[in-house]
């Protein structure tokens, strides 16, 4: 049985996440980065940045927002050094770019994302 | 209108700004002509000690060339010494027979050294320091090496020892007092003096009596009271200087020790003036550069008929212009009840500071080793500033005041405008930013070259640099001041020298005691505070891998796809089939897609799963190979050719001597990526002259060379110059790598540290013995710390939980790869 709507996943506990460091997250639909602050604040992201170089390549393009560098509620991609803020996904800069968000909560020591993703009973 | 007659005997420094003076406000007032003994130009006495030890040319400090002179319709007689004076008939004679008639003269004759009639005191090869005659003689006779005494350990005879070192000779100095220079600087100051003299090879004998001179024919050398002798090929004797008052004296004028003058620089007769050290005013006599420029300009304007202040006998600041010794001193520094003293020492850097109080006003300074800010006191000892409000950070300098850091620039335009900023030239604030506005001046070159601010022994280059920012705003581009990033006003350098002077060890103990503007800095200042922190505390700050990008974070290269490259070091370029096997055997198993040779003599492993890192690290840890460091601001290769082993044409053992300085560098992190190559011979099969360091092996020995790139700029090497040794080569590319990581801007090539601190200071820096161990030792110190290879770390489970997936009770979403 599955339905498909918003529901909260356990993901780890806070301390498995470093300060101002991060963690990747595969869901079967996506690769989310999550992120500790330095206040212990989560958020979830997708993990790529949204610039594309757009030239022509063999090679798939990934630059996974989860290898940048955290500054404040800000992560700086590592390929294109554009900066996103954590909470809102937007980009701080002169080009309006965006990263999806994704809802985070800490429930008895777990932390949980928010995902639109089918629970399937056990 | 009819043209007044000016006659003016002797051409130095003095007269010169005289006549510069008054050429500018009257240009029409005066026939002038001057005779000078000398049988040259006018040039910069305080600039022969650079001349005497081969850094400076005669043309070099010239002031005005032969053009000057006629450009100004200025007649002037070289090599004649005026022999007479007749005051009732208003003329002069010279040796050669011209007389000349005058309604106003001016003296200039200046002083003559002081000889000590000691025994044997006119033997050939005995002399003086005054004047370019001197210099020549010493340089003839330090052509043939041998030994030289020195009589006198002040200003002068310090200078000319450290010369006459430099020019090859044995030198001793013999200084009556038991410290050098007693009378600039105190016991503490003369002994780092005496310290770093004798360490660079100066024999110092203090409390020396010298009883006669010895020799038969010429100088064969020096007896001293105690019975000691010295063997000598020459003598210098500069124990002092009397003002040159004879002809004065002989035309009747008043004299004392020199010639008597007023305010005004009048002597006993109202149609003759005295200027520079051949005079005396309120029983002081003067031999420094300043007070001379000051009477120069009040005789300039008195000749002009504008209104002067009159001279008053002014405090004094000396430097001493021996090439790497910093020191500096002005006013009165002796101990006494009423007075205070607040004292800075950094033993290991070699540095002391003293500031003598009363009543709150600073009476002295006495600096050794960072003199940067001698003008700020000097102008404080001048002004009598009351002190007590800055009282605790006032050592530290104008950079600290207000109890944080304000911008530097503003300390310096909170200078009065008569603060001399030029030692050397005699320039003042206001000199430089008349110059700057009037003639459009919108460089350092600009400046030097229509003040001479700066031109000499380059100093004060950073005040002049910071007054053209001020005067220039945002058009001043080269060497403006950039702060680190947004989070901040302050420039690197001033971050840096805060971390060291206000021992802050941590990222956020930067942000705090800085005062940043933002709560934890942005991806542009982590990285450079982080590589700060590590250069400047290598055995207590911990490193903060989240503040480094993300290829110095996991160690590997992230490629455009979200994998990683993996380069293992090769030293030197040199492999085996060990090493080869095992790599062939780590890309079968990891699947790794791409394996490509570098520019750099190693091969690259490209496309690896981040996953499986650990993994491939410890397959080549097995077979001994270590990081590469591809990815670090850091040490990268050494690249080389095959040298005397195999090639036909090697003249040194090239390979061998690349890999041995990867073994000594790998591991140290830098401002930037660090290239090296050693070419076997000048055919450069290693392209050594395009690299950070390079050395170019020849027949004698090795030319190091730096500051190339191969990059988006491309930029053949400087060459530093050749040395004998390989032990030599180790111990100059550790000093030099250590001196750029504690001075380079992070994020900037060796090259671009260059353009920023000149060539000729870290040339002059690296041959100074003393400061080159030192930044060697540091560097080796660092490395204690850093050489530990970070692949074998992880291996052994350092930050294991980044590389592995954690699970999750949910199905159908999982952590699979940790981001560190």
């Amino acid at each position: 049985m599955s339905k498909t709507a918003l529901n909260w996943f356990d993901v780890c506990a806070p301390e498995d996440i470093p300060f101002q460091g991060s963690r990747v997250l595969r869901t079967p639909q996506t690769v989310i980065a999550l992120f500790k602050t330095t206040d212990g604040e989560i958020f979830a992201l997708d993990d790529e940045c949204s610039f594309k170089t757009r030239k022509f390549s063999m090679r798939p393009e990934i630059c996974p927002l989860s290898q940048g560098i955290v500054h404040g509620k800000l992560v700086t991609c590592p390929v294109h050094n554009e900066t996103f803020s954590l909470e809102t996904g937007e980009s701080i800069g002169e080009d309006d770019e965006r990263v999806r968000t994704y809802p985070t909560r800490l429930v008895a020591g777990t932390i949980q994302i928010q995902l639109a993703l089918a629970v399937e009973a056990a | 209108m009819n043209k007044q007659k000016l006659v003016v005997i002797g051409n130095g420094m003095a007269p010169g700004k005289a006549l510069e003076t008054l050429l500018e406000l009257a240009p029409d007032a005066y026939d002038i002509t001057i005779f000078n003994a000398e049988p040259r130009v006018n040039y910069n006495r305080i600039m022969l000690s650079p001349v005497l030890s081969g850094e400076s040319t005669f043309e070099d400090i010239i002031i005005h060339g032969d053009g000057w002179y006629i450009e100004n319709g200025i007649t002037l007689y070289k090599g004649h010494k005026v022999t007479e004076i007749d005051r009732d008939a208003k003329t002069v004679t010279s040796e050669g027979g011209i007389t000349a008639q005058y309604d106003k003269l001016l003296f200039a004759t200046g002083s003559n050294p002081f000889i000590i009639p000691l025994p044997g005191h006119n033997l050939p090869g005995v002399l003086a320091y005054r004047d370019l005659d001197d210099v020549d003689a010493m340089l003839i006779a330090a052509r043939s090496g041998g030994k030289a005494v020195v009589i006198g350990g002040g200003l002068l005879g310090l200078e000319a020892a450290a010369g006459l070192q430099m020019q090859g000779m044995e030198v001793t100095v013999l200084h009556l007092m038991p410290t050098l220079m007693e009378r600039q600087l105190d016991e503490s100051a003369g002994y780092l003096l005496e310290k770093t003299l004798t360490e660079r090879g100066l024999k110092i004998i203090t409390k020396a009596n010298s009883k006669e001179i010895l020799g038969d024919k010429k100088v064969e050398g020096v007896r001293l009271e105690d019975g000691t002798e010295l063997e000598a090929d020459i003598v210098i004797m500069a124990v002092g200087i009397r003002p040159n008052k004879s002809l004065a004296e002989e035309s009747g004028l008043e004299v004392n020790r020199g010639i008597l003058v007023d305010a005004k620089m009048q002597t006993s007769d109202p149609d003759i003036y005295a200027v520079g050290e051949c005079i005396e005013f309120e029983s002081n006599c003067y031999g420094l550069v300043a007070p001379l420029y000051d009477q120069a300009k009040i005789v300039g304007k008195e000749l002009a008929q504008h209104d002067t202040e009159g001279f008053i006998h002014p405090e004094t600041a000396t430097k001493l212009k021996v090439t790497g010794v910093n020191l500096y001193s002005a006013g009165d520094f002796a101990e006494g009840e009423d007075r205070e003293d607040i004292i800075l020492r950094d033993a290991t850097q070699g540095i002391y500071k003293r500031l003598v109080l009363k009543d709150n006003v600073i009476i002295g300074v006495v600096l050794y080793g960072d003199t940067e800010d001698g003008p700020w006191f000097f102008q404080h000892i001048k002004d009598r500033t009351d002190i007590t409000d800055m009282r605790e950070t006032l050592i530290f300098g104008p950079a600290y005041q207000g109890g944080a850091a304000v911008d530097p620039l503003q300390a310096v335009a909170a200078l009065p405008d008569d603060t001399e900023i030029c030692g050397c030239n005699g320039v003042s604030k206001c000199d430089i930013i008349n110059a700057i506005d009037e003639k459009n001046l919108s460089n350092l070159d600009d400046v030097r070259a229509h003040t001479k601010a700066s031109a000499s022994c380059g100093t004060c280059t950073g005040l002049v640099e910071k007054l053209l920012a001020i005067q220039l705003g945002d058009d001043f581009k080269p060497n403006a001041i950039k702060p680190v990033c947004g989070c901040t006003d302050k420039g690197h350098d001033e971050v840096r020298r805060l971390i060291l002077s206000k021992d802050l060890k941590s990222i956020p103990a930067v942000f705090q005691e800085l005062e940043w503007e933002t709560p934890g800095g942005c991806a542009k200042c982590r990285p450079a505070i982080n590589y700060y922190l590590v250069c400047a505390w290598p055995d207590e700050y911990v490193d903060d891998g989240y503040s480094r990008f993300i290829n110095e974070r996991v160690h590997a290269n992230i490629q455009k796809d979200g994998t990683y490259s993996v380069v293992p070091r090769v030293w030197g370029g040199v492999t085996s089939s060990r090493e080869l096997r095992a790599i062939a055997d780590v890309v079968d198993k990891f699947d790794i897609p791409t394996v490509k040779y570098t520019g750099g003599q190693r091969i690259d492993l490209l496309g690896v799963k981040k996953e499986d890192l650990p993994r491939v690290w410890s397959d080549l840890n097995d077979a001994g190979m270590v990081s590469g460091h591809a990815y670090a601001k850091g040490l990268r290769t050494v690249k080389t050719c095959v040298g005397t082993d195999w090639c036909r044409f090697g003249t040194q053992d090239s390979t061998g001597l690349g890999i041995k300085l990867e073994k000594m560098l790998w591991g140290a992190w830098a401002p930037h990526k660090l290239k090296l190559a050693v070419s076997g011979c000048p055919r450069n099969c290693a392209e050594a002259t395009c690299k950070d360091i390079g050395v170019v092996c020849v027949d004698s020995g090795y030319e190091l060379h730096f500051a190339g790139a191969a990059g988006l700029h491309i930029k053949g090497t400087e060459k530093l110059y050749t040395l004998e040794t390989e032990d030599e080569v180790m111990e100059h590319v550790a000093a030099l790598t250590q001196m750029y990581r504690e001075q380079g801007h992070y994020l900037d090539r060796i090259y671009k540290w260059v353009d920023k601190v000149g060539l000729d200071y870290i040339r002059e820096t690296m041959l100074d013995d003393i400061q080159r161990k030192a930044y060697a030792e540091s560097f080796h110190f660092s490395q204690k710390f850093y050489q530990v290879d970070p692949w074998k770390e992880r291996v052994e489970g350092k930050e294991a939980h980044h590389f592995t997936p954690i699970e999750i009770v949910q199905p159908k979403a999982e952590v699979l790869e940790p981001a560190e």
